[in-house]
């Protein structure tokens, strides 16, 4: 068998490197590429959909470079994909963010802000939530294999996603109120939090994810 | 089960290696900082500060180097500060492998850099690092101001003021560092870090003075810091990361372990 390729889809937005290191950590044997590439992105066995910063850039240079088209074909197609982050909520039909953004429109559900008004046990908490909290498992699935119910995983985000489809949620967690951030649906998969970030539990979703055979 | 608090070990690095200075004067030797930086990883630690506190351009380069190599063995956040003046600057270490930059002296110089950094890059990879020192006098209420040039350097500027204006100019967190607890041992100013953290709705890391672990704990607690930063209780081996997160998740702190 061929090496895999893992592309990392790259549309100017943040720090790619990280999430390649990680997976040149965990995947030693697969091709990573980072790459705006349409052909390259296709041929690839596995894609990321990464993203940080504001919504209205991330969309504006996925419209831009016509990614919010090439997300659908990637699906299409049967290849696994892994949304992280702004990736994630990018797969939205609309989030909050910046007056409202209208998004790619792939998972049903909202994405709304965390507001300036969050409390927990009379503790006003901070935004953004930024830092190691506990993802609950909500079920039993490929990519959860060998990590921990409750284990640690690392978050940097002001707006959370709230899924309009109770059976594609499989991870939840809770900062002053519950909300979705691990997804699963057909061959996409999404996560809110940094698995590249997230020391041995992030390793090990991406390793489950670099072997992930959705269809079976 | 909540959001964890968070332990930084804090690298000073000057020319590559790993130092620590007392009050950012006396220095010792505490290694390489890859080295360094794997051996917190694997302890547990759950994020790295890396200070930059070369000042020549030759120094810079290895700088990059050191974070490319940091970047790709290390899976935890990783901020860099020291000497980020520019969007360029803030760019070349983004894509060296840095999560976050930390901004000091150029915010202070050019407030409006810290707004343009943030709309370029967003907030969550915006630190802004504030050096305050306590200016009023004994039996006057409490009052801060920041410090640049390592803390030599006073601008007049209120430190609780200045960590509101920051945030609405777009800082995602705000590393606080007190210059007169920096390298004592005798833990955070506590007042200081309280202050800020109620004054700003975002995460505030306490930095300067740890000497021991009830300090860490302290700092949350009391300075109501969302992170607590430290370099020589790590550096020298006085105390284990894992050591001072049990320590804290005995008093009541929630942690990672």
């Amino acid at each position: 068998m061929s090496k895999q390729t893992i592309a990392v889809i790259d549309y100017g937005m943040g720090n790619l490197h990280s999430v390649a290191s990680a997976l040149e950590h965990i995947a030693p044997q697969a091709n990573i590429i980072i790459s705006s590439d349409r052909r390259d992105i296709n041929n690839a066995e596995r894609v990321i959909f990464p993203g940080v910063g504001a919504i209205r850039d991330c969309m504006a240079e996925i419209r831009r470079l016509k990614f919010d088209k090439l997300v659908p074909e990637l699906l299409a197609s049967g290849k696994p994909v892994l949304g992280i982050c702004v990736g994630m909520q990018a797969l939205f039909g609309h989030s909050e963010e910046n007056n409202g953004v209208d998004c790619i429109d792939l998972l049903p559900g909202e994405v709304k802000f965390f507001g300036d008004k969050l409390v927990e046990n009379d503790e006003r908490l901070k935004v953004p939530h930024m830092g190691w909290n506990t993802v609950k498992q909500t079920v039993d699935h490929p990519l959860w294999h060998h990590i921990g119910q409750g284990d640690y995983f690392y978050f940097v985000h002001s707006y959370y996603a709230l899924s309009g489809a109770p059976e594609q949620v499989i991870g939840r967690c809770h900062y002053g109120l519950d909300f979705d951030v691990a997804l699963c649906h057909n061959n996409l998969a999404a996560v809110q939090f940094h698995p590249e970030k997230s020391h041995a539990a992030g390793l090990q979703l991406l390793k489950n994810f670099s072997q992930w055979q959705p269809d079976q | 089960m909540a959001l964890a608090k968070r332990i930084i070990p804090c690298l000073d690095v000057e020319n590559g290696r790993v130092v620590k200075g007392v009050q950012f004067v006396d220095i010792r030797d505490a290694g390489d900082p890859v080295e360094v930086s794997k051996r917190y990883n694997e302890q547990g630690a759950d994020e790295i500060t890396f200070l930059d506190i070369t000042a020549t351009h030759e120094g810079r380069e290895t700088t990059v180097h050191t974070v490319e190599k940091i970047a790709s063995e290390v899976f935890i956040p990783l901020t860099v500060g020291g000497g980020i003046r520019t969007v360029d600057d803030i760019r070349t270490m983004l894509n060296a492998g840095a999560d976050k930059v930390s901004i000091n002296s150029a915010a202070v110089f050019n407030p409006d850099f810290v707004k343009e950094a943030a709309d370029r890059f967003g907030s969550q990879c915006i630190v802004v690092a504030i050096d305050a020192k306590c200016v009023s006098k004994a039996g006057e209420p409490k009052r801060w101001e920041i410090f640049t040039h390592g803390g030599r350097k006073p601008t007049g500027i209120d430190a609780v003021e200045w960590a509101k204006r920051m945030t609405t100019n777009g800082a995602g967190e705000i590393l606080l560092t007190s210059m007169d607890q920096d390298g004592m041992k005798n833990g955070f100013d506590l007042d200081v870090t309280a202050a800020i953290s109620d004054a700003v709705p975002v995460p505030v890391i306490a930095s300067g003075g740890v000497g021991n672990l009830q300090h860490l704990v302290d700092g949350v607690k009391q300075g109501k810091a969302d992170a607590v930063l430290a370099a020589s209780i790590f550096h020298f081996g006085e105390y284990s990361v894992p050591e001072a997160k049990r320590f804290m998740r005995e008093q009541g702190v929630e942690v990672r372990l």
